[in-house]
């Protein structure tokens, strides 16, 4: 491809701009965009802004008696469409709902999906499970004293699935 | 502390000190944050984000750091100066100031840390440091993080990491930058082989303000890419490991100026100080770039009697809120282009 000012050279520098809905393509030489000042160190966008045009793995749309149905967070209502204009999520919950072309993109930007940072010390989480664990133990106890075995058995696998998660 | 108090100090992370100091201006660790469920800033309505400030305030005003003699503003309080005054000075994004809904900033007493609210996450903790001296921001930020994690739910996914408006940050939500001074590798010309060979790296290359800035004055923010499938650690060892081979790039070629061409590097460096020491008019980039060489000149010993911490001051105090804040008036063009020959002079004595 050439590039559509000077009609000289290759073009490498390639600007999708996107107003009111409507998309422009600009393809430029390294030269000419320099010129316009598009390019080179300090260049006004950077990768996030260039986030829109690598999210494009096609809308994700649910078929439902043959009509499509546009996928859109119940949480904060973002569409698919949204994310893609503005390459930002609307919420912790989006990353669910878009989790099929979010995926590919993480790995795309970060070569990896797998998070190998530190986690949160969420201490009101841990109080709470401390405090379910407490009652528990409490009404096994009640159940075992008052004999009714078969609940006492579902409080003792309750209680061990939450020891176990919280491992 | 108030606002108009900074311009009377010089930013801890601004004092010249710390390690490899010739070179590195400063170090600075970012993380982002949510919070679980809540819309995020730049998808939320104006409700949705006074919301989050309701939230986010108070515990951030309850850090100690913040307590003791810090600040906490929200920018639609600030006048246009001080907003663009707080971006010369490295505590908020230009994006931070231009969409101001429900937007505030916390800011230390000695400016090391700074936590902008609702940008485009709902926070986003900052420590800067002098020198190199990533690891003394990692701590840090992990500390501030810790104790407003106890407060707060973050978004947080086993799989994803910390969850971030912008997918580039998804995972650490860290950006681990270090801003250095490179002058020798600019005036011989291998500046852009040794830009090529970091981004190739996996690292960015930025100028002084930050993204979508000019490399002005041989300054270079180099900061992580990748965010997710690394520990923090990891990341900040990267960085440091590629940041101690242009620190001896660089070495190398002011020793090779100096050892090849003293004469020409001399008068290149007391011809910028003659200017910025006589000038009457000066405008911001020639103060740039004659304090470029100055800072030069100083790391080289051809220049005595100065301190770096000068010249470091001078290039934010020469920038325009930091002049009109100085005046405490709104100064045009040519006034400030006066105003910081005058401001110069008075330093470079």
């Amino acid at each position: 491809m050439v590039c559509q000012i000077c009609g000289n050279k290759t073009a490498t520098v390639h600007l999708t701009e996107i107003i009111n809905d409507q998309m422009t393509e600009l393809h430029l030489c390294e030269h000419c965009a320099k010129d316009k000042g598009i390019a080179g160190l300090g260049q006004p966008f950077g990768l996030q802004d260039l986030l829109a045009g690598l999210v494009d793995f096609g809308a994700p749309v649910t078929s439902s008696g043959g009509k499509k149905v546009v996928v859109k967070c119940p949480n904060c209502k973002m569409t698919y469409e949204d994310f893609r204009k503005s390459g930002r999520l609307g919420c912790s919950q989006c990353y669910d709902v878009f989790k099929e072309t979010l995926e590919p993109l993480l790995k795309k930007i970060h070569g990896s999906i797998q998070h190998l940072g530190k986690a949160p010390v969420r201490s009101g989480e841990i109080m709470k499970t401390k405090k379910t664990l407490q009652d528990l133990q409490l009404r096994l106890q009640k159940a075992i004293q008052a004999e009714a075995f078969e609940d006492a058995a579902k409080l003792r696998d309750e209680i061990k699935k939450i020891e176990k998660k919280n491992k | 502390m108030k606002l108009n108090d900074l311009v009377k100090q010089t930013s801890g992370w601004l004092k010249g000190t710390g390690p490899n100091s010739d070179i590195v201006i400063s170090s600075r660790v970012r993380l982002a944050r949510n919070l679980e469920k809540v819309t995020f800033s730049n998808w939320a309505n104006k409700k949705q984000k006074e919301q989050a400030l309701g939230i986010i305030s108070p515990v951030v005003k309850d850090v100690d750091s913040i307590k003791n003699n810090g600040l906490l503003l929200k920018v639609a309080d600030m006048s246009n100066i001080d907003k663009q005054f707080l971006v010369e000075r490295h505590l908020v994004s230009r994006e931070h100031i231009t969409n101001i809904e429900s937007h505030a900033v916390a800011i230390s007493n000695d400016e090391t840390l700074s936590v902008m609210i609702n940008e485009e996450d709902h926070l986003r903790i900052q420590i800067l440091q002098p020198g190199l001296n990533l690891d003394e921001c990692w701590r840090k930020s992990e500390q501030m993080d810790a104790t407003l994690s106890k407060k707060l739910s973050f978004a947080f996914s086993p799989k994803w990491g910390y969850l971030t408006a912008c997918p580039t940050n998804t995972g650490t939500g860290m950006r681990a930058s270090i801003m250095l001074h490179l002058p020798a590798l600019v005036l011989t010309k291998q500046i852009n082989r040794v830009i090529q060979a970091i981004i190739k790296l996996g690292l960015t290359v930025r100028g002084l303000f930050g993204e979508g800035t000019e490399a002005a004055g041989n300054f270079f923010q180099i900061s992580n890419q990748v965010s997710l499938g690394r520990s923090e650690e990891e990341i900040v060892d990267n960085i440091k490991r590629i940041i101690r081979q242009v620190l001896e790039y660089e070495q190398n070629a002011r020793k090779a100026l100096i050892t090849q061409n003293k004469s020409g590097l001399s008068d290149q460096v007391w011809r910028s100080y003659g200017i910025l020491k006589n000038a009457h008019i000066i405008s911001s980039s020639e103060t740039i770039e004659l304090l470029s060489n100055v800072r030069l000149g100083i790391d080289l010993g051809l220049i005595k009697g100065l301190t770096t911490k000068v010249i470091n001051e001078l290039f934010i105090f020469t920038q325009p809120a930091h002049l009109q804040k100085l005046e405490n008036k709104v100064l045009n063009s040519q006034q400030r282009d006066i105003k910081r020959a005058e401001l110069i002079r008075e330093k470079i004595k």
